[in-house]
């Protein structure tokens, strides 16, 4: 017997069932189709005004940074003045995602690199796909667009979010995203960032920048 | 270490424990570093209880139904373009992960924290088979140059101090000035950062655990704060993934409701920073990511404890709350219990796994206080559990004799519930007025062996069972009827 078949067995006979039980399967198709939102925390219901504000506040709790932007327009100069304010180079690693990389970069000084990050970047911009107010998490999907090794490789994680895709709770951003991508399909990496790297394991004290970025920027875009 | 588990000499193990002065100091970081902000973060979330419920039903409902959403998850792996293994024990599993390294013509492989790597001593077969492995994770990268097994599920290196860190960065990363300053830990984590950065970029392969497996989609979840198992599983060409049986959860959905609890039980945090929902392979379009991505079951005597007075124990999301709320682990720290997993929920598990001829002391390392289950998130009853253990292994003799007339004078109260009350309550009373002034003692008659080493608390506001009683009586619809 292979290893699959007897696990398989083995289990099945713990439970004392054949696997071919038809209300079993059922059960199991059907929560797998319905997916049940289960409990709902009421943290996250409210207006989507309400939403975009409590966002802000718990990703600031977590020590990421916000700032509002009124526009894709104005996201060029909201990334100028982050990397001026910390004495940063007028360097970034984008991918290739036509929201941030058709804007026009030329009015600030800005050096742009494409694609994923090498590790040489000391600071990358990516686009979320949503941010969760509940706990402040943003929601970054895998794609060329929004290569995954720049959420991870550079100092400095710069994010845009748009206010419009700003949920209450995990769960609607589940529907959105299966919306999007079809049910059962996912990117082939979805990552949920809730604030800077950080390490705890030196006596317990926690400390910033780990391995991931040292600090997280959020835009959110009103538009 | 956890190739040889020395869960036989638990005794002669917290003995030398509790005479250590180093690790002494450094398990006082568990108390404050745990306890109070697990405490804080859940009652600034009114629906936390009953999360811990939902979690509960979460995870038996998986259990209930494990085969066929074993099915169902494997299925959409494949469909993913990843590949699916199955591994009955231990060497099964370090067999497969060594032919996919083999076949990636592995000379490194880094590793993201996983304790099934720990369970299946995966380090040395890799090292046997010359291929290097590399902790990533600050705390297992600091055991892993100390040789050691982890003394913690989610803070591996909670026995060490600032100062042994020091010395073995010293020891071991020569090629840096030898009159650097390594005063502050934040130096010691700019060093730790630098040094494994270029290991991320030079692996062939990365290795991470799974806090979860989403049967619906066929992900894989990791959940971390250092970011360190992202970089393992995106910069290599080749990601294996190892994960137990019982890490499966129906739907997102599902996984989100236990993700609140996770959290918040293990560190006080609402949420870990990075949470990762890993599926197959890079995509056509993609222009990073692992080429190939593999997920190695492994049941190793887990499917056997279905059906069992043990099957709650598969609930374990390992968050680590039991072993930060327990007085018998803060005394001893987790080395003691000699082997990957300490604590109560090791306590549980690792007779069941490694055999209770093997693992018989350690359900006898609780004081039954009852605080590892007040604050599981998914609800294991884990005294019950260890006193399951005690009662099988008094049935097997393998008892030293008072242990036994220990069992038998307990036993005689349980089963006279009234009396058992008078009993507790009178030790209660007595106990709490020998303490009152500090509501600690120095020592106990009786209980040298303990109260040498450990203040024991002094009990405050009686029983629990008084207390439920006054609750019941003061909330009337709040008690089922008896
Ligand atoms: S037994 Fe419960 S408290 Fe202990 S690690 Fe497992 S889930 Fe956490």
């Amino acid at each position: 017997m292979s290893a699959r078949e007897e696990i398989l067995s083995t289990i099945r006979r713990s439970l004392g069932v054949t696997g071919q039980e038809k209300p079993r399967l059922d059960t199991v198709t059907e929560r797998l189709a319905n997916a049940p939102r289960g409990l709902t925390v009421a943290r996250g219901q409210l207006p989507h005004e309400g939403q975009v504000a409590l966002f802000k506040e718990q990703a600031e709790a977590t020590l990421s940074s916000v700032v509002d932007v009124a526009s894709y327009q104005d996201v060029p100069a909201a990334v100028a003045d982050y990397l001026r304010q910390n004495n940063l180079p007028a360097q970034l690693r984008i991918g290739s995602d036509p929201r941030m990389a058709d804007l026009d970069w030329g009015k600030t000084a800005i050096e742009l690199s494409h694609g994923p990050s090498d590790g040489n970047d000391l600071a990358g911009l990516n686009h979320a796909f949503a941010g969760v107010a509940e706990t402040g998490t943003l929601v970054m999907t895998a794609s060329a667009d929004n290569p995954t090794t720049i959420n991870f490789l550079p100092d400095h994680a710069l994010v845009v979010v748009s206010a419009k895709d700003i949920t209450g709770d995990y769960e609607t951003m589940w529907s959105n995203l299966r919306a999007q991508y079809g049910k059962g399909q996912m990117p082939r990496v979805v990552n949920w960032v809730t604030g800077p790297s950080r390490s705890g394991d030196i006596e317990q004290v926690i400390l910033l920048g780990a391995h991931g970025p040292r600090r997280v920027h959020i835009m959110v875009v009103k538009d | 270490m956890s190739a040889h588990p020395t869960t036989n000499r638990f005794i002669d193990n917290a003995t030398e424990a509790l005479a250590d002065p180093q690790l002494q100091r450094a398990m006082t970081n568990v108390r404050s570093g745990f306890i109070d902000k697990r405490a804080a973060v859940a009652a600034k979330l009114p629906e936390f209880e009953a999360l811990r419920d939902s979690a509960r039903d979460i995870k038996n409902h998986a259990l209930a139904h494990l085969d066929l959403y074993l099915e169902r998850y494997e299925a959409n792996v494949t469909a993913a373009g990843g590949h699916v293994h199955w591994a009955r024990t231990a060497e099964e599993a370090r067999k497969i992960i060594l032919g996919i390294c083999h076949e990636a013509g592995a000379k490194t492989v880094t590793k993201g924290k996983s304790m099934i790597s720990e369970e299946i001593a995966l380090n040395a077969a890799l090292d046997a088979a010359g291929i290097v492995p590399v902790e990533t994770d600050l705390g297992e990268y600091i055991i892993q140059l100390r040789d050691e097994a982890p003394s913690h599920i989610i803070a591996p290196a909670v026995h060490l101090n600032a100062t042994q860190v020091e010395s073995d960065f010293r020891r071991v990363h020569t090629h840096l000035d030898a009159d650097r300053d390594l005063s502050e830990p934040v130096q010691l984590l700019t060093e730790a950062r630098q040094v494994l950065r270029s290991k991320f970029l030079a692996a062939d392969v990365g290795i991470t655990g799974a806090n979860f497996l989403v049967a619906e989609t066929g992900s894989s979840i990791i959940v971390t704060n250092e970011g360190n198992g992202d970089l393992t599983q995106t910069l290599p060409k080749t990601h294996i993934v190892i994960a137990s049986l019982e890490k499966i959860v129906p739907t997102l959905e599902d996984v989100s409701q236990i993700l609140r609890v996770l959290a918040r039980s293990a560190t006080g945090q609402e949420m870990s920073v990075y949470t990762t929902f890993s599926t197959g392979p890079r995509r056509a379009t993609d222009l990073d990511g692992p080429e190939n991505y593999h997920v190695v079951i492994l049941d190793n005597g887990r499917s056997s404890m279905l059906g069992t007075a043990f099957q709650d124990m598969l609930r374990c999301i390992r968050c680590g709350a039991c072993m930060n709320h327990c007085p018998v682990y803060h005394a001893v720290g987790g080395h003691a219990y000699g082997w990957v997993y300490p604590g109560p929920m090791g306590a549980v598990l690792t007779p069941t796994l490694l055999g209770v001829d093997k693992a018989g002391h350690l359900p006898n390392a609780s004081t039954f206080c009852g605080r590892c289950e007040s604050v599981c998130p998914v609800r294991i009853p884990l005294p019950k559990m260890m006193r399951h253990w005690r009662e099988h292994e008094f049935e097997r003799h393998l008892s030293p004799a008072t242990m036994r007339s220990g069992i038998k004078f307990w036993a005689f109260f349980a089963k006279r519930p009234a009396l058992y009350r008078f009993a507790t309550n009178l030790m209660m009373n007595v106990m709490g007025w020998m303490g009152r002034d500090t509501g600690r003692f120095t020592s106990l008659p009786l209980a040298s062996g303990w109260t040498d080493y450990r203040d024991f608390p002094a009990p405050q506001g009686g029983t629990f069972q008084s207390r439920y009683q006054a609750q019941r009586q003061s909330t009337p619809n709040n008690g089922r009827a008896a």
